[in-house]
Order: structure tokens, then sequence, then C-alpha cells
């Protein structure tokens, strides 16, 4: 075991996929001789040579497409965009192409490429640079979308992301970067698709994913201290999601907060309170409340930013509210 | 350097450009008689480009396709069955009927697909490119593509990153001087070899509707290609017979232009230079009614398929379904 930092994790995983299989290749924006913005990837051409770690030039859709046709020229691309608000010029390659070529061929191909790309705010980087779109590729049948919450899973989900036969959007988020963890010295992958119980507890359960984890893990200690025991699941992957995990957690709490940075209108939580729903209705002892951002750019100003994005107290307010919620009280809107 | 074909090569050709020529006349029919789901966009006219340019393919290269790509397809070689099946919405057709005509792909001969968007094919080509100078599989890719989409901006990305990898990639270019229902000089501003030239990217002007000087011009540029010079633009100027779709009514084109465009049929430009050479009319015709023969006996198979299996279809979105819940 040793302390690693997350995107050092993450570099780690790059290498050792590239060490472990001669077709993994990597390319983006400054990725290569600069070692990427949040220094992800560096070293990594130095360590590999400059056929397989390559700077591309600033041009998204041309990024995601080539990884696509590289993928079905036998490599395993791994590619960057550097922030996820860019990945809008990379749609078609993702939407249109990655996600429909299995299916729309027959099953005749596989499409091997992850996209790694940070999103988030708390950096003030406005509203151009800090966008959380991860719901908008869960909808799209045939993508995967992987959101590790801390250096052990960024590495051993990267590393299943690399190896799965399908296109997998790996979302780093910016403020974990430098969040430091433990990680094994022969760290192993970790399956797509399977929650981790961050914490146990009987009262209610939080759904998270992400950097929202480390958020929901705060909430929980200042809910304790009041005598609530909550229960943090830790998604780790958003599509597909481990129904079964939320819904046996919901089964012993009776209650569920889905919370994410991501604005709340249309986004996971509303899926899965919906699912939930569904399936659970009866278990149920309040409805399902949705924690995430408020239905606005996230704005710039230190101020504003703060105000905007949720935390821990939004977290804590709704865990309490649903052990408050009485049957046909008129709640607020 | 070669500068005339052989017999034995011209008849070859000429057997690829009526193969596509009388598998589209034949799904028009198909069509017309309401056997066809969907558009069905017809390349008749445009046989020249992509029989030239694949008989200077090796069966290792790729072909990146777009929305008009049956000839790309027949060209390259995929089983005609499967064409047909697909394209009639069967389980035996290449994609299990899940794409469709604008989908047709065989991954076996180094078909990547037909393409639903224009633009859509470049930058996998330029990938399938990478993934052939990466691996060293001595392969080329190509990307067919139309005029339209030189005002998409992918082909500005695809063209400056080939040139800057040095990917052993061919823009191919069929300009048919129409972008769906607009004239090319409503759409373009440019020129496609003054855009190669500030790329650095090597550019051909050939006349698309002569096969054989298309396949020259592809065995050169592919030969380039292959030895390690780059990308290379072959535009090909060519007409389009039918509509942007089956049923268009075309009434943004005047009788002029269709007559011009029939004027320049590849087919029998091909048949008379055979005649010239000696080959007898009687033996292009034998050879036109085995080909004929062969597209009859795949409809007909084709028209026995069954209908997909929707389950089949529903449990198919991922090679590999994960733990947890999809949809």
């Amino acid at each position: 075991m040793a302390e690693i930092r997350y995107a050092m994790a993450i570099n780690r995983a790059l290498a050792d996929a590239m060490l472990a299989d001669a077709s993994v290749i990597l390319f983006g924006e400054d990725v290569a001789a600069p070692g990427g913005p949040f220094t992800v990837t560096r070293g990594l051409q130095a360590q590999f040579g400059a056929e397989r770690v390559r700077d591309t030039p600033i041009s998204e859709a041309t990024i995601t497409g080539a990884a696509v046709g590289t993928a079905l020229g036998g490599l395993k691309p791994v590619v960057e965009i550097m922030f996820m608000d860019f990945i809008t010029l990379a749609m078609d390659a993702l939407v249109n192409q990655a996600a429909k070529a299995h299916f729309m061929f027959g099953g005749q191909c596989s499409v091997p490429m992850v996209v790694r790309t940070p999103h988030g705010g708390g950096l003030n980087a406005g509203p151009q640079h800090s966008q959380c779109l991860e719901a908008w590729f869960g909808h799209v049948p045939g993508l995967k979308v992987v959101v590790p919450s801390n250096p052990a899973d960024a590495y051993g989900l990267l590393r299943a992301a690399i190896t799965d036969p399908d296109p997998v959007i790996f979302v780093e988020n910016k403020t974990l970067y430098s969040m430091k963890g433990e990680l094994a010295d022969a760290p192993q992958s970790v399956a797509i698709g399977r929650a981790r119980i961050a914490q146990s507890g009987s009262d209610a359960t939080i759904v998270v994913y992400g950097a929202s984890v480390a958020t929901a893990l705060k909430a929980a200690i200042s809910l304790a201290a009041e005598g609530i025991a909550a229960e943090v699941i830790d998604l780790r992957s958003i599509q597909p999601w481990d129904e079964r995990a939320v819904l046996e957690s919901v089964t012993k709490t009776r209650r569920l907060i889905v919370a994410h940075e991501a604005v709340t209108a249309f986004g996971v939580g509303a899926e899965i309170a919906a699912r939930v729903s569904e399936l659970a209705f009866g278990q149920l002892a309040a409805p399902v409340f949705r924690v995430g951002a408020d239905f606005m750019p996230i704005p710039f100003a230190r101020s504003l930013e703060r105000e905007y994005l949720p935390g821990e107290a939004d977290i804590a307010a709704a865990v309490r509210r649903s052990l408050n919620w009485k049957p046909n009280a008129r709640t607020k809107p | 350097m070669q500068i005339e074909l052989s017999q034995q090569e011209l008849l070859s050709l000429h057997q690829t450009m009526v193969l596509i020529r009388r598998s589209e006349e034949r799904l028009s029919r198909l069509f017309a008689d309401g056997e066809v789901p969907g558009f069905l966009h017809l390349s008749i006219g445009q046989e020249a480009v992509p029989a030239g340019i694949c008989a200077a393919l090796q069966a290792g290269d790729t072909v990146a396709s777009n929305h008009r790509g049956h000839g790309h397809a027949l060209a390259k070689g995929v089983e005609l069955r499967g064409f047909f099946a697909e394209i009639l919405g069967r389980e035996e057709g290449l994609c299990r009927g899940r794409g469709g005509s604008i989908h047709v792909a065989d991954l076996r001969v180094g078909m990547l697909g037909a393409n639903g968007i224009v633009g859509g094919g470049l930058p996998i080509a330029l990938g399938s490119a990478l993934a052939h100078q990466v691996r060293r599989t001595g392969g080329i890719a190509v990307a067919f593509f139309g005029d339209g989409a030189m005002a998409e901006g992918v082909l500005h990305e695809c063209l400056n990153l080939a040139s800057l990898w040095k990917l052993p990639l061919i823009f191919a270019c069929e300009n048919n001087g129409w972008s769906e229902f607009s004239p090319l000089d409503r759409q373009f501003a440019a020129q496609l070899g003054a855009l190669g030239n500030a790329f650095g990217i090597p550019s051909v002007q050939v006349d698309g509707s002569d096969v054989a000087a298309v396949c020259l011009a592809a065995n050169r540029i592919v030969g380039a290609a292959r030895r390690g010079d780059g990308p290379q633009i072959l535009e090909c100027k060519t007409f389009r017979w039918r509509g942007h779709y089956e049923g268009d009514p075309q009434k943004y084109r005047d009788a002029d232009d269709l007559a011009a465009a029939r004027n320049r049929d590849p087919l029998a430009l091909s048949s008379a230079r055979l005649v010239a050479m000696g080959i007898s009319a009687e033996r292009i015709g034998t050879f036109e009614r085995t080909v004929e023969a062969r597209i009859e006996a795949a409809v007909e198979a084709a028209c026995l398929g069954r209908e997909p299996d929707y389950a089949a279809a529903a449990a198919d979105v991922y090679t590999q379904t994960a733990a947890g819940t999809h949809g």
C-alpha cells in the first residue's frame, strides 16, 4: 500500500495498461510532450514513445472520430478531451459512431475506446470549463460512463475501461486530481457497474458518484452528530448503474437521496428516483429527494460559484427533509 | 509507371461497374415495389469512382463510406446476398437488419461502413489509417466523401491531422456537383485542390466517369500513400443521375443538367473502349448477363430471409454487457 494522488493513479493506470498491452495508444490535446493540462499523462511519452503517445491539434471531433477508426483497426485508443465542456464538439463521433457501431453493424465489431475527460466546478473556470455533462451520455445506448471518486477506483476503473470492448466515457472531477488515497502495490481492475458502500448506515441512503462521494461522507458525519446514520453508496459508474445495490440499501433504510454536482433537472438523480419509485415504491417511507445544481450555467465569480455548487449542507438538509417527511403534508416546491 | 490498362484489367473494372449499376437498378425496382424500408440513396452514374479506386486497393486496406455507399461496398467486395438482405431489413443482412442501406458494413473485407452523417466517415478513415501506420500493416485507408462534405468542419480537421502525421490516407472525393438539393457553387467557396495545397497534401483531379483514368490515378496515389508519402487527395468529377434519394422529384434540377449527366455514362464509355480494344459487344453482353444472374440469385436469396429478432437486437447493444442496469 502506498499513498498516491488521484491524478497519479490515473497516470499509473495508463502506464500499466500500456505495459500490459501494446495495442493501447494515447492521443489528445497536449497529452504527450506537455504531459496533460492537469499533468495526468506526464512522462508517458518519454516512457512509451511518440508513436503511442501523441499530441493532437485542437480538433475534438477528429480526435474522437479517429479513436473510433483506430479501435476498429485493432488498437485500444485512450483519448483525452481537455475539459468535458469541449466534448460538445465530439458528439457525432460519440453518439452516432462509437455508441452505435457494434449494434448498427450487427455485432461485427467492437469499439474498444476510452475518452477521458474532466468535469466539475470549484476552480472558477466559468460556464464553459466546469460543466458536468455525464447524464447526456448515460442517455445514449452503447456508451458506458464511469465516474471514479477516489485514487484506487480511478486506477481500477480505468484499467477496466481500457480492457472493456465497448466505448467508455471516463469522467474525472478536476477537484479530485490532488486527492490522496491508498493504492495497493499490485492494484487490480474494478468492475464497471458495481457500486461500493462508502459508508454503512440504516436511516437513509445517499447515492452519489465522483466528487460528490466525499461531500456526502462529510454530510454523513454532521448527520451522525444528530444521531442519523446515513448510508453512502458510491455508484462508480452511471451507465450502467448498480440498481441492485441501491435497491438493497433502500430496502434497509426506506429513504433515498441522490446527489450530484450536475444540474438537477433531467439528471442522473431523476433517472434513479424514477426507477426506484417504479421498483420499490412500497418500500419508501418518503419521496426520493434529489440534490444537484440549480438550473443555470455555472457562474464564474467566487461568491456565485460557491452558492451554485451543491455542498454537504444541501445533502444533509435533503436527508433531514426525508426523515421529517409526513404523509399528506404539503411540501413546498 | 503504368499509363494504360490491359484488356483484362479494363474488363474487370467494367464488371465491377456493371455489378454496381445493376444492383442499384434492382434496388430501385425493389424500392418502387415497397420492398425497401426507409431511404435509398443511389450512386448510379458514379460507378467509375468506387470501381477504379477499389481496384487499386488490397484486401487489407480499409474504406469508410458515406450515405451514397452501395458502390463503395460492392467494389470493396462485400458479400452480395448479405448486402441485399441488409437493405431489405433481413436477419441474414450484413448488419442483421439493424443498419440498412445507409449503414452497410462488412469489416471482413475492410468496409468500415456507410454513414448517415455527412463527413462522419472521414475521422473514422483517419483513425483506421493511424491503426495501419502504428501496427505497420502495410495497409492504407480511403475516405469516400461527396462534395457536400467539403463544407463540414471535420474535413478540414482531418486534412490537417493527416498531413501532420503523414497518415496513409486517401481523401477520395466524389464531386457530383450536388449537396443533396443544392448546387456546389452555392455550397462551397473554395476548391478541394487548393485546400490540399494549403495543408501540403498532393491532389489529383480526374474525370470520374472514366474508370481507366480513375484507376490509373488511384494506382499512383495509393502507391504513394503506401510508400509513406502521407495523405493524398483524389477528386473525381462525376455525375449523379438520380435524385438525392429515390423518390426525390428533383424540382431543383433542370433537364439540361440531367442530360449532361447521362451523356457521361461510365459504363457506355468503358464498353466503347473495350470494343475498341477488340472485345466483341456480344462478349461484353454475355459478361454483363453473368453479373445480372449473380445479382438475381442474391436478391432471391435475400428475399427469403427472416425478419430480425427483436430480443436478439435488444441484447446486443454492447459487446460486453456489464454488471448493473443499462436502461
